[in-house]
């Protein structure tokens, strides 16, 4: 099967052990927030096949620029300058072409761009801390932005979140929608994230740390961190059930 | 021993977090000029065919308390039970209807509402039809992995009763946390997401 042929066999099944469980008490939110109840497992239909798939239209000049989305003409974003590039990839390995990556994130300072926010660190005029990109052919992307700060949150009484970029993203079917969290490599608070310690598996961990990219550096310029992500896999579809007089 | 699988295993998810307005819903915030609109905000025009609704609900925790930080999307057939989706082999779907919604339940009441059309029925994997059905996503703080859920039409009984995936449920007393009543044009799905009336959630 290659890339250009339309993708619709079932997805493979979710590794929810691999996953953060729904209930992680020392995240405290979670507690009211995770459902008790066994959830119900069913084969994908169509219904779960099938996704929105979006067209580079919707995608403006700047979208991916968070530097300069946000900032009056000829000014920037205040921060450490960094590009986020890797690629979209599915559990076998092939590039997502056409992927929706939406991405959020604090300031320099750690500060949100939002009415909830109360964090004593100031906002920066020029950064509203949202971007977005469709990947390429290969499933590669790539935006720039400022690196964002640390920011302490309630949940214990000296919590702090590592520094990290929110991602949400769409492959081809409503099964694979993801939100995650990109975190930087050599970043000491994330071990002490209950958060991230939601996720029990060192590996799965170490899958979301985006490490120093020197050689994708723009000299003068911007430090590159290097991001894959990786969707959940299609079953090949040759011996699959087919509907009833197909 | 014997030869690798040569599989990735899927990124972990992590939660949406309180701020997932900023990215995915900016002009709900108020943070106008980066994008035009919001994806999702609208899934009909005017020649959109089929039955205009409103969905509307909340999403509850287990204290009963609604979630006001939440963003719901939901993904649906069109009015003939087409996706409008590559991967929609069996003809084209409305042109004019995505399929796809986005809202985030109100920062102040909680509540989500939805303007859209009655999907029609699409097949089970064996091609008996399935009762029409709304799928749903959601994500917040304190919801480490996205939850996948369905909304039934409480005036399809009948296709309700035949259902496949309903039928799967053992439980048959959770079956009506998945079934939003109508009145007028407008449905109510309540979302638990604990407690006696949790509601169902699918592992897709
Ligand atoms: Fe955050």
């Amino acid at each position: 099967m290659s890339n250009q042929d339309p993708e619709t066999g079932s997805f493979f099944p979710r590794d929810r052990s691999w996953h953060p469980k729904a209930f992680t008490p020392d995240y405290k939110t979670s507690v009211v927030r995770s459902p008790q109840k066994a959830l119900i497992s069913f084969p994908n239909t169509i219904s779960e096949i099938t996704g929105p798939v979006f067209g580079h239209n919707i995608l403006g000049e700047l979208d991916h620029d968070l530097i300069r989305n946000f900032a009056s003409p000829g000014e920037s974003a205040i921060g450490e300058r960094i590009i986020v590039h890797g690629r979209v990839l599915d559990e076998r390995g092939r590039g997502v072409p056409g992927a929706l990556i939406e991405v959020w994130q604090a300031n320099a300072g750690g500060r949100y761009r939002h009415k909830n926010e109360g964090y004593v660190a100031p906002l920066d005029p020029n950064f509203g801390g949202c971007g977005r990109t469709i990947t390429n052919q290969d499933g590669a992307y790539e935006f720039r932005t400022v690196k964002p700060g640390p920011y302490p949150w309630p949940n214990g009484v000296n919590d702090w979140r590592p520094a990290h970029i929110h991602f949400s993203l769409f492959g081809a079917g409503f099964a694979q929608r993801l939100i995650t969290q990109m975190y930087f490599e050599g970043d000491p608070l994330i071990p002490l994230c209950p958060i991230v310690n939601a996720i029990s598996d060192e590996r799965a961990i170490e899958q979301l740390v985006a490490p120093l990219d020197m050689a994708n550096t723009v000299p003068m310029d911007a430090r590159a961190y290097k991001f894959d992500i990786v969707l959940r896999g299609r079953r090949s579809s040759l011996f699959e059930n087919k509907l009833e007089g197909n | 021993m014997a030869q690798s699988l040569n599989r990735l295993k899927e990124s972990a998810a992590q939660t949406a977090g309180p701020y997932v307005h900023i990215g995915c819903t900016p002009n709900f915030l108020g943070m106008t000029g980066v994008f035009p609109e919001d994806l999702g905000h609208s899934m009909v025009n005017d020649k959109t065919k089929g039955e205009r609704i409103t969905i509307t609900g909340h999403v509850f925790d287990g204290t009963a308390t609604p979630l006001k930080d939440a963003l719901l999307e939901i993904w649906q057939a069109d009015a003939g039970g087409l996706y409008n989706s590559p991967s929609e082999l069996r003809g084209s779907a409305d042109p004019n209807f995505t399929g796809w919604g986005r809202q985030p339940t109100d920062l102040g009441t909680g509540v989500f509402s939805f303007e859209t059309i009655k999907p029609g029925r699409v097949p089970f994997g064996d091609g008996r039809l399935q009762a029409a059905h709304i799928s749903f996503y959601i994500v917040a703080r304190g919801i480490n992995l996205g939850l996948n859920t369905r909304m039934y039409f409480g005036d399809e009984e009948e296709a309700n009763g035949k259902d496949p995936i309903l039928g799967r449920v053992e439980h048959k007393v959770r079956v009506p946390t998945l079934i939003a009543p109508r009145q007028g044009n407008t449905y109510t799905f309540e979302i638990h997401l604990q407690g006696d009336r949790e509601t169902i959630f699918f592992d897709i």
